[in-house]
């Protein structure tokens, strides 16, 4: 009870002060340069430049301090050591690169990098094309969607019940080694096999982003041009033809968009491993590495280290959203 | 395109099929842990869930009454009673005298224990013991029975998970974070969304162009330089800590969002107000906050949904107690103690996707907007 009596009184009063914020400093601006009397012209003027900082005021406050200053930080503690008090140069980065854990995470999560992306765009694209034509697809495409709002933790503990395993003999109530068994073969451990585990746990990411690139590329096959489409038919294109050669060609914006998307999750993934084998059986991934020296060893310099590889993964994925998004305004 | 699959009637089956299997395959493990958190925990720990509806077999392991409840008949000493006695009815599919066999009579037959003894044993559990000596000693004759059980469903998973299990504190905990850390982002980033749209000053490309680059920073970075942060400052791990960290980490899509939907809006209206005299202020309460409720309804869905279905931050913010743990953390910390309980596994994880699906389905058109001006931008 006392918990929801703090939350409650936490939001009114953050939402009033927010309020008091923006109102207090407009209501004083107009107040100290008044649009009337003998210098409102100038006063306007001045009003106009100032205002835009005070709405934009507290925007900037917290992403300077929650993700700009991270940044710097980050670098600054990578080059320094597990306190973060004494300089030890580049250290950090050359114990990881001589790292079996390391050389292991990386690995990794270039396997996740080129299989998740891939496989997502691929069948939510066969998704979105094959719910267009049918009668029941917008049912379909909300329970194929429906994953998108399950947490990753939820979804380890749905798949992990799939992958469960008994020894051979007993019933097995996971769902993948029953099949298994019920065409002959016998169960496996399946969370424990090395390699292949990797592809199990991509599959649990796969199937959450499915929906969200069927979502997108949906919408950008409705986009197309009804004559590009009607003039292929007219030439004699088949259905085949028609979605590879005309269709796909045109949205190809939109799939480099949701590809970098998942991409970037997928840099990023963590929860999944956590849950699932926390880095054993040869998964380990960079976000979980991080957590892992950072939270559980408690060494700063080094898990600032794998943040810094982390973003440095990410960088020219951000040029290009920057360099795209500057056109666009243009 | 309807031209296309209606000229082949096969290819339209195809695809109808093709459809079915993806919607099943995209639903079945998500149905199977629903149905598996209504089932009893002995049957869930015994049998696969797609065998729930049918009756399960089970191994009962019981006991006939002891030599003192014998009594004479002509030549015999007989012991009768019921197999099932002490739980309640249940049926006999076979039944066995020994751990060897402990199928191998059926109900209605009779066994020959040696030494002069005989048991038989019926359908419904009533069995006869019966020897041609006095039996001695203290304990009943061993039986062994396969009985049918009957589908059980039950919510004794859930009570048991929300009481002892502690996910129905972590429930609480959730909202706790979640409410302030999807409103106060909100409020923040619509002043500084507008002033991106509608107002002009010298370094607004650039800001812009600072949204979009943070937009993709990697949270990981962020975790060691705001918990040092956090803690230089006296805030430490706690609720308030949390909701700044996730206020922080969703602005840059809010102001993102909010920035691409305002400068959408009619240029007439805008330009309009300002020529009657309307500060902006006004401007912004009056009509461009109303007119842009859909997209504060896609980013409130958003970021309702990641820092509800968060582990990451609230791991690191976040302390371990009771009054702090949320359900992510608490059903980490099952999957470590309780690895092998399917039925609190599944009934606690039901409970926390339970809240993020209710909103999916209830505001599906909201997310799919929001979806589309995020990232076909």
């Amino acid at each position: 009870m006392g918990q929801i009596l703090y939350a409650s009184v936490t939001i009114i009063a953050g939402v009033l002060l927010c309020v008091a914020y923006f109102w207090g400093t407009n209501a004083a601006l107009d107040r100290l340069l008044p649009m009337r009397g003998p210098r409102a012209s100038a006063n306007v003027r001045r009003a106009n430049a100032i205002r835009p900082w005070l709405f934009l005021g507290p925007s900037m406050v917290i992403l300077g301090l929650y993700l700009v200053y991270p940044v710097f930080n980050s670098l600054w503690l990578s080059l320094h050591d597990a306190s973060g008090r004494d300089f030890v140069g580049l250290g950090n980065y050359v114990w990881l690169f001589g790292d079996a854990k390391f050389l292991e995470s990386v690995r990794n999560n270039m396997l996740w990098l080129v299989f998740v992306p891939a496989a997502a765009t691929f069948l939510g694209l066969v998704a979105a094309s094959l719910t267009d034509r049918i009668a029941w697809g917008s049912l379909a495409k909300s329970l194929i969607f429906m994953p998108m709002a399950i947490s990753f933790v939820g979804a380890a503990v749905i798949w992990k019940f799939v992958y469960d395993y008994r020894a051979a003999g007993q019933e097995q109530i996971g769902l993948l080694n029953a099949a298994v068994t019920a065409l002959g073969g016998d169960p496996v451990a399946w969370i424990t096999v090395p390699f292949w585990n990797n592809f199990l746990l991509m599959i649990i990411l796969v199937w959450i982003q499915t929906g969200f690139a069927m979502v997108i590329l949906s919408a950008a096959l409705r986009g197309i041009p009804e004559e590009t489409v009607e003039a292929a038919i007219l030439d004699g294109a088949n259905p085949f033809q028609v979605f590879w050669r005309i269709k796909i060609p045109q949205i190809r914006g939109t799939i480099a968009v949701v590809w970098t998307t998942i991409t970037i999750l997928v840099l990023k993934i963590f929860d999944i491993v956590f849950a699932m084998t926390n880095g054993q059986w040869g998964t380990q991934v960079l976000a979980n590495m991080m957590y892992d020296w950072s939270f559980r060893a408690g060494d700063f310099g080094r898990g600032s280290a794998i943040a810094i590889i982390l973003m440095l993964a990410v960088a020219p994925i951000m040029v290009w959203n920057i360099r795209n998004a500057r056109r666009e305004n243009r | 395109m309807e031209g296309i699959a209606g000229q082949k009637a096969s290819l339209t089956w195809a695809v109808h099929i093709a459809v079915a299997a993806l919607v099943i395959l995209w639903t079945v493990p998500t149905f199977g842990l629903l149905v598996s958190s209504f089932r009893d925990k002995d049957q869930l720990a015994m049998t696969g869930w797609w065998t729930s509806l049918s009756a399960s077999e089970q191994t009962l392991a019981a006991r006939t009454e002891g030599p003192d409840a014998q009594i004479r008949e002509g030549d015999l000493w007989v012991v009768r009673g019921n197999l099932f006695a002490p739980a309640g009815p249940g049926q006999v599919a076979s039944w066995g005298a020994s751990s060897r066999e402990p199928a191998a009579f059926a109900p209605g037959e009779t066994a020959d224990l040696g030494d002069g003894e005989a048991l038989r044993v019926e359908e419904n559990g009533d069995y006869e013991l019966s020897a041609s000596a006095e039996m001695t000693g203290s304990r009943g004759q061993r039986v062994y029975v396969q009985s049918m059980e009957p589908p059980v469903f039950t919510l004794d998973n859930y009570r048991s998970v929300i009481g002892a299990e502690g996910i129905g504190r972590a429930f609480l905990n959730t909202f706790t974070v979640t409410i302030p850390a999807t409103v106060i982002p909100i409020l923040v980033a619509a002043f500084a969304a507008y002033a991106l749209a509608w107002m002009q000053f010298p370094g607004r490309a650039i800001l812009v162009a600072c949204v979009v680059g943070l937009l993709v920073v990697p949270l990981q970075l962020s975790l060691i330089p705001l918990l040092r942060f956090h803690n230089a400052i006296g805030l430490g791990k706690g609720y308030f800590g949390i909701w700044l960290a996730h206020t922080g980490f969703g602005l840059p899509l809010a102001i993102y969002l909010l920035r691409n939907y305002m400068s959408g809006l009619p240029k007439d209206i805008i330009e309009g107000a300002r020529v009657d005299g309307a500060t902006d202020f006004q401007i912004f309460r009056r009509i461009v906050l109303p007119l842009s409720f859909p997209a504060l309804a896609s980013f409130a869905i958003f970021q309702f949904l990641w820092t509800w279905n968060d582990l990451l931050v609230a791991k690191v913010f976040l302390g371990t107690s009771d009054s702090q743990l949320v359900m992510t953390g608490r059903i980490v910390e099952l999957l470590g103690s309780r690895g092998g309980n399917w039925e609190i596994l599944t009934a606690a994880a039901f409970l926390s996707i339970a809240v993020p699906l209710v909103v999916f389905f209830a505001m599906q058109k909201y997310l799919v907007r929001g979806l589309l001006a995020g990232s076909v931008k």
